[in-house]
Formats: structure tokens, C-alpha cells, sequence
């Protein structure tokens, strides 16, 4: 029902804008917080309303008029409820673009029209492809300094969709012109662009159908054991987790991985109430017929799911690289991929991705800001699926031993 | 319960999946912390984000007990109410109270008062916070922090990193993509878990009114003297003595949030129980913060200064 949203582009192409349009024009914003975005906008502007500053919430935001981090707001109309992660626009902050869009349905991609694409442009819908971003959305901005010229915005796309359609993973694009300044497009449909017979953006988030997840069968990977030792439940194990990839009901078989041992699921909890089944997304506590060794990390499979994952200590993935500190073949982290957290060995570094020409070339370390493929070795096996058949089993971290930043974003490939 | 929603077209069904979506997302999130870190502890202000997630912890581990203790920063500047209703409820669950005084820490120099007539003892909290924080060596102190709050706390990350200064650095925060949570920190070092980052003031209400979660009276419209000043509705007695000018008198109120007594205001309002509050947080025109907290019109930026010294 929720659906979320992560606006991309480059900087001062209109996001935080757009977004401050959506809040204002659906009434989203409050009479408080409105007239505080009136006294900044005196402050840090012109004295005209800037909505920019409805998202842009850290001081130095306000002061330099940029986006810093990852601002997170809420709305609603009677149709949909909303969620947006207003992502930088500036390359040094592209690691929260990645980490905006890792968990949207939608990305909107806002292009300038009197510019159009730029590497910014291009290097966010390689993010969206890489990320596997299922709906993605070009909003061709600022349509009232180029006149609302019909042809400047069918060039734009025309561009634009080449290249989304050379990107790893082909992106269909959703395009339409706005003025997010103005409000052309944004709720209300345009009477400067007569010529564009499509529906305005918010009609557009209100309606889009997000396609499902595929079902790849009943995935829980451990996160505690539920062990109350008291009286009462004196012989209760409960395996909770988040569960993922398919339905699991009582009576199901499941397969413990790595370890192998077979069980049958006899009992479901949900926040500690009994039920017989359970769908993906749900926080459970499963108890097994048979007493196994079972601990956090491990992951409980349904033996009749339709896709197996993969146990081995040997991942290959494309890789986001967040931190200043290179990745280098070699080079030792901590991997966080689920429930389990282990060290990795980066055996390989298979290709950097240019971003800009979708085509990829041979590298010797990444550096910030750079997406690429690595091989790596891990010191357990994990319980991996393919990145783009189930997300939860093909997404994982890096982590800097010594400082504790998260360094990358990983998308599990298949080992072939 | 009949659930009202003026905000949404939703159907009572859909509002239960949507509250119980959050709710997933929130058990998650607190046994991830729970199982990464050494010595958590949960934050307990009495107020109703906090109430929400403590019966989330609870849940999130039944049969099972709670794993890890709630801490209070008692600035000494209570509603009443409100300690009956902290007592009880750590009665109710069974958990262990730990309770931090920002008295003990203007007692023993650590904190300074406030002086003047907007005096509060709300920053200081971050003195006592930390200060607790480091005695008893807890590495993650859930909160009850919405993103939906306040715009500083529109950036906070999930899981949030404190430096050894238990300070908040919003430029370099850790990503989280896919909300997978880091909990890798250096010793001194400690992390905020804020299970509710996602949901909104009508999602808390929503949830109280499905799952029957118990809150303070004061929540709820009741007769109280109070004073007006600079707009907000404050109750007299205790922290808040009347200033010249200011004339005592009896309204209809119920807060809206509940901090620090000497700060945090009440709204007018009939709503007496969790649907008419409903009715009235879906047609509210102003943030919950706006309405009722002196400490955060002080200036723009109030909160992301307060959260950089380490506030909640």
C-alpha cells in the first residue's frame, strides 16, 4: 500500500523542490512548518517561498542550498501512502543516492531541460539498473526556461531512453516535463503543455502498479533464539527472523542451511500471537519439530521452495564503493549479508562500470563514488541467492574493520 | 475497534496491515540490535513514542523476556502522571528500570541550570544521557525518535553512530542501503536505534488504538490550570510559576507530546479517548513539535544542534 519513492539527479536539477511541491500541493505540509520555510527562504534566498527548504533540513543545507544527506518524509492523499528519500544530487554524495534507491519501488529522475543529461543523470540510472529499481520515472524539470518546447523535452528523452536501454539491466522509463517552480505537471496537469496528453506526476505515483516480488519459496534467516526458560515455555525455541521469498505455514518442511539437517515447522509466532501461516515481510518465530543446533546467521528454507539458494563461501557481485579508502585486490573486510557477519577477501576485481557509456573496462582498485564487480572469499559459507530472483539473499554489505563505516553496497550475481 | 482515517480513503483492514507492516519493521530492527550488540538499553521518556516501543521490544521477544533494560532521564521536572504510568508499566513487562537524574547531574557540576524564564532542563538531558551511558556501558540505546518529527530528525539513519563525545556528525553518517544494519563500533563509541524511524504521528496512534497500548492520562482531555506563553498552553504548578503579566486560568487541554514539564505545552481539546484523538491528529494543521515544544522554536536548527551534543 506504501509506496516508496527516491528522487535522483544532478545537483540543482529541482529535487528537493519537486518534492517540496508534492508536500506543499497535497497539503502534506504544516502551518508551522510552512511559515519556518518562510523565514529561511528570507534568510538563505530572495524572500520568495523556497520549498526546497522543506527537505533540506541541516544547517549547512540551508546555508549552501544543497542536499547534504538522505532526508526522509511521508505523505498522503486519499489514494496512496508515501514515502520519499530525497537523495543528493552531488557525486560525492552519490553513495546516498544508492542507498535512497535501495529500498524504493520508484526512482524519480529529474533531468534539467536546459541542460539535459549529464554524468549525473546517467550515472543515477546505472544506480537504478544496478539496484534493480523497478519503476523508474524521468521528470524533465525547469520546462519554463526552455519555453515548454515540445521538442527540447522529446530530444531529452529520446537520449535518455538510448541509454536506459543500453544499461546491464534495461530500464523503462516513465517520462514526462515539468516546472516543479511552477507546479506544471507536478498535481495539476499543465496549461502551458497542452502538447503532453499524459497524466501529471502525483497521478502517475498514485496509480503505477509495482510489480510483485518474485517467489522463490520461504526464506528466514536467523536473527535470534527465542529461549525463555521460564516454567511455562520451558522447552520453547523460537527461530525469529524476518521471513522472505515465500510463504510458511505449519506442517512445512524446511532444510537448515548451511548445516543441511531437516525439520518440520509446528509452530508460528507473530510478535508473540500464534498463527498457522506466515507471508514475506512478517517478523516470526518459528519452533521446529526436531531438536537441531540452530543459531543467528543460519537460514531456514522451505525444502519445496521453487528456487534453492546457494550455500558457498565464493560470491561474485556488483559493487557500490562509499568511502575515500580504495578497494583493493587483497584486501580484507567484514561482510554483513543477512543475519551473518564474516570477513571477506577480495580476490578479485573484475571490471569497473563507466557509468557514462554503460560499457565496463579492467581496473585495479575502485575508488569512491566507483560501481564495479568483485570477486570475493569469505571465511563461512553463505546462504546466497541471485541479487535480481530474491533481494534479501543477494544483498550484503562491506565494513571497514578498523573504523566501522559501512564502505559498499554488494548485489549478488549468479556464479557463473 | 472501529479505526476513523480522515487522512486516507484506507479501509480499516488496510490501516491494520499498513500499522502491522511498521510493526514488522520494527521487531526487526530491534532484534538486530539486540543480537549485534553487547549491552543495549531501551530509552523511556513516558511519552507515547516510547510506550509504543516498549510493547514492540516485548513483543518482539515473547515468551521471552525483554533482554536488555529501559533507562529514564528524569530531568525532575515530571508530570505526575506520568511516573504512576512509568511504575506501572515496568511492573507490567517485568523489565529492569534504570533511572538517570539530571538533578544528580546538576548536584555533582556536571550540568549547569538554565536561568531566566525560558529555562528548561531539556539539553541538559544529554549531559545526564551520556554521562549514563558511559557508567553502565550500554553500546545502542534504542529511541523512539520519527523521522516524521522534526527535519534533522528527517536525515537520522536507523541505526546512528555516536562518536566517543557521544556526538551526532550528520555529514558523515553510515549508509544504510537496504536497511541493513551496521552495528560496528570502537570502544567509548555508542549507536542510536530508532525502530520507528518510519512511521508518523497517525501510524502511533493507530497502532495504540489497535493493540490497546496503555499511555499516561494526560494524553487524553482533562481540566488544568495553565498559563499562556508565547503561544503554547503551559501547566502551572511545579517547574512553571506564573510571570508578571500572565493571568492563571482553567481549559480543556490534552498534550499532544510529553517531555521536560517546564517546556512542553498543552493543546485545547475535547478528544478523551484514542478515536477522537484520531479525528484530531488527521485534521491538525501544525506539528506535533511546533504545537508543544518551547525548545524547539527557539531557533531553526534547535534539534540538530541539540542532537549533535548528543541528545535523543
Amino acid at each position: 500500500m506504501v509506496l516508496r519513492i527516491a528522487t535522483a539527479g544532478s545537483v540543482d536539477d529541482g529535487k528537493s523542490t519537486l518534492i517540496g511541491r508534492l508536500l506543499h500541493d497535497t497539503k502534506t505540509v504544516f502551518e508551522d512548518q510552512l511559515s519556518a520555510v518562510e523565514k529561511a527562504s528570507t534568510r538563505y534566498g530572495d524572500g520568495s517561498l523556497n520549498l526546497a527548504l522543506l527537505t533540506d533540513g541541516l544547517r549547512a543545507e540551508r546555508e549552501q542550498g544543497i542536499t547534504i544527506d538522505v532526508a526522509y518524509r511521508y505523505f498522503a492523499t486519499p489514494k496512496r501512502t508515501f514515502v520519499v528519500a530525497d537523495t543528493p544530487g552531488h557525486a560525492q554524495y552519490t553513495r546516498n543516492m544508492v542507498t535512497g534507491a535501495s529500498a524504493s519501488d520508484v526512482a524519480i529522475v529529474l533531468v534539467d531541460a536546459r541542460n539535459g543529461l549529464t554524468e549525473q543523470t546517467r550515472r543515477h540510472l546505472f544506480v537504478a539498473s544496478l539496484l534493480g529499481v523497478k519503476l523508474v520515472i524521468l521528470a524533465v524539470n525547469k520546462m519554463d526556461l526552455v519555453d515548454f518546447d515540445e521538442a527540447t523535452y522529446h530530444r531529452i528523452v529520446a537520449e535518455a531512453t538510448a541509454h536506459a536501454q543500453a544499461l546491464p539491466a534495461p530500464v523503462v522509463l516513465n517520462p514526462l516535463p515539468i516546472s516543479a517552480l511552477l507546479g506544471d505537471n507536478v498535481v495539476d496537469a499543465s496549461t502551458n503543455m497542452p502538447w503532453f496528453t499524459g497524466v501529471p506526476l502525483l497521478d502517475l505515483l498514485e496509480t503505477i502498479e509495482v510489480p510483485g516480488d518474485h517467489n522463490v519459496g520461504a526464506r528466514l534467516a536467523v536473527q535470534w533464539v527465542i529461549r525463555p526458560y521460564s516454567t511455562e515455555h520451558h522447552d520453547y525455541r523460537g527461530f525469529a527472523g524476518r521471513l522472505t521469498g515465500g510463504s510458511l505455514a505449519i506442517g512445512d518442511l524446511i532444510r537448515v542451511l548451511p548445516g543441511g539437517q531437516q525439520s518440520t515447522v509446528i509452530g508460528i509466532d507473530r510478535g508473540g500471537v500464534p498463527q498457522d501461516t506466515a507471508q514475506p515481510g512478517e517478523a516470526i518465530s518459528v519452533q521446529l519439530a526436531d531438536d537441531i543446533d540452530i543459531g543467528r546467521g543460519d537460514v531456514l528454507v522451505a525444502v519445496v521452495a521453487s528456487e534453492a539458494p546457494i550455500v558457498t563461501d565464493r560470491i561474485i557481485a556488483d559493487i557500490s564503493w562509499m568511502v575515500d579508502k580504495p578497494l583493493e585486490t587483497g584486501s580484507r573486510w567484514i561482510i554483513k549479508h543477512q543475519s551473518r557477519t564474516a570477513k571477506a577477501f577480495v580476490g578479485a576485481i573484475e571490471l569497473r562500470h563507466d557509468v557514462a557509456t554503460a560499457t565496463h573496462s579492467p581496473a585495479e582498485s575502485l575508488g569512491l563514488n566507483d560501481l564495479g564487480r568483485v570477486h570475493l572469499n569469505v571465511s563461512v559459507p553463505l546462504v546466497i541467492d541471485s541479487y535480481d530472483r530474491h533481494r534479501p539473499g543477494g544483498a550484503a554489505i562491506l565494513i571497514d574493520e578498523a573504523t566501522g563505516m559501512t564502505c559498499a553496497a554488494l548485489m549478488i550475481r549468479d556464479n557463473e | 475497534m472501529t479505526m476513523i482515517d480522515s487522512g486516507t480513503q484506507a479501509t480499516p483492514a488496510e490501516i491494520k496491515q499498513s500499522v502491522a507492516e511498521l510493526e514488522d519493521e520494527a521487531i526487526t530492527i530491534i532484534r538486530e540490535v539486540a543480537a549485534e550488540c553487547r549491552n543495549p538499553v531501551l530509552l523511556f521518556s513516558g511519552g507515547k513514542d516510547s510506550a509504543v516501543l516498549l510493547h514492540l521490544a516485548a513483543k518482539a521477544f515473547r515468551p521471552g523476556s525483554l533482554p536488555f533494560p529501559v533507562m529514564h532521564v528524569d530531568t525532575g521536572h515530571n508530570f505526575e502522571e506520568v511516573i504512576t504510568y512509568r511504575d506501572m508499566l515496568v511492573e507490567h513487562y517485568g523489565v529492569k528500570l534504570v533511572v538517570a537524574s539530571v538533578q544528580a547531574s546538576i548536584d555533582s557540576g556536571r550540568a549547569v541550570e538554565e536561568t531566566g524564564p525560558r529555562a528548561s532542563r531539556n539539553r541538559l538531558q544529554s549531559v545526564t544521557l551520556l554521562d549514563a551511558i558511559a557508567e553502565h556501558k550500554f553500546d545502542a540505546a534504542f529511541g523512539g525518535g520519527r523521522r516524521d518529527e522534526d527535519k534533522a530528525r528527517a536525515k537520522e539513519r536507523i541505526l546512528s553512530f555516536r562518536d566517543h563525545f557521544g556526538q551526532w556528525e550528520p555529514r558523515a553518517q553510515r549508509p544504510e542501503p537496504w536497511n541493513m544494519l551496521n552495528a560496528k563500533i570502537r570502544p567509548g563509541e555508542h549507536l542510536r536505534a530508532f525502530p520507528l524511524s518510519n512511521w508518523t504521528e497517525l501510524d502511533i496512534w493507530r497502532y495504540i488504538g489497535i493493540e490497546n497500548v496503555a499511555l499516561p492520562s494526560i494524553y487524553f482531555s482533562h481540566r488544568r490550570t495553565v498559563v499562556e506563553r508565547n503561544g503554547m498552553l503551559l501547566s502551572v504548578g511545579g517547574p512553571v510559576t506564573v510571570e508578571v503579566g500572565e493571568t492563571p486560568f482553567e481549559e480543556t487541554v490534552r498534550y499532544r507530546t510529553v517531555g521536560d514539564a517546564s517546556c512542553t505545552g498543552a493543546v485545547r481539546s475535547t478528544a478523551s479517548n484514542v478515536e477522537e484523538v484520531l479525528v484530531e491528529v488527521a485534521a491538525a494543521r501544525i506539528t506535533e513539535r511546533g504545537a508543544t515544544r518551547a525548545d524547539d522554536n527557539f531557533s531553526d536548527s534547535a534539534m540538530e544542534d541539540r542532537k549533535r551534543e548528543g541528545y535523543f
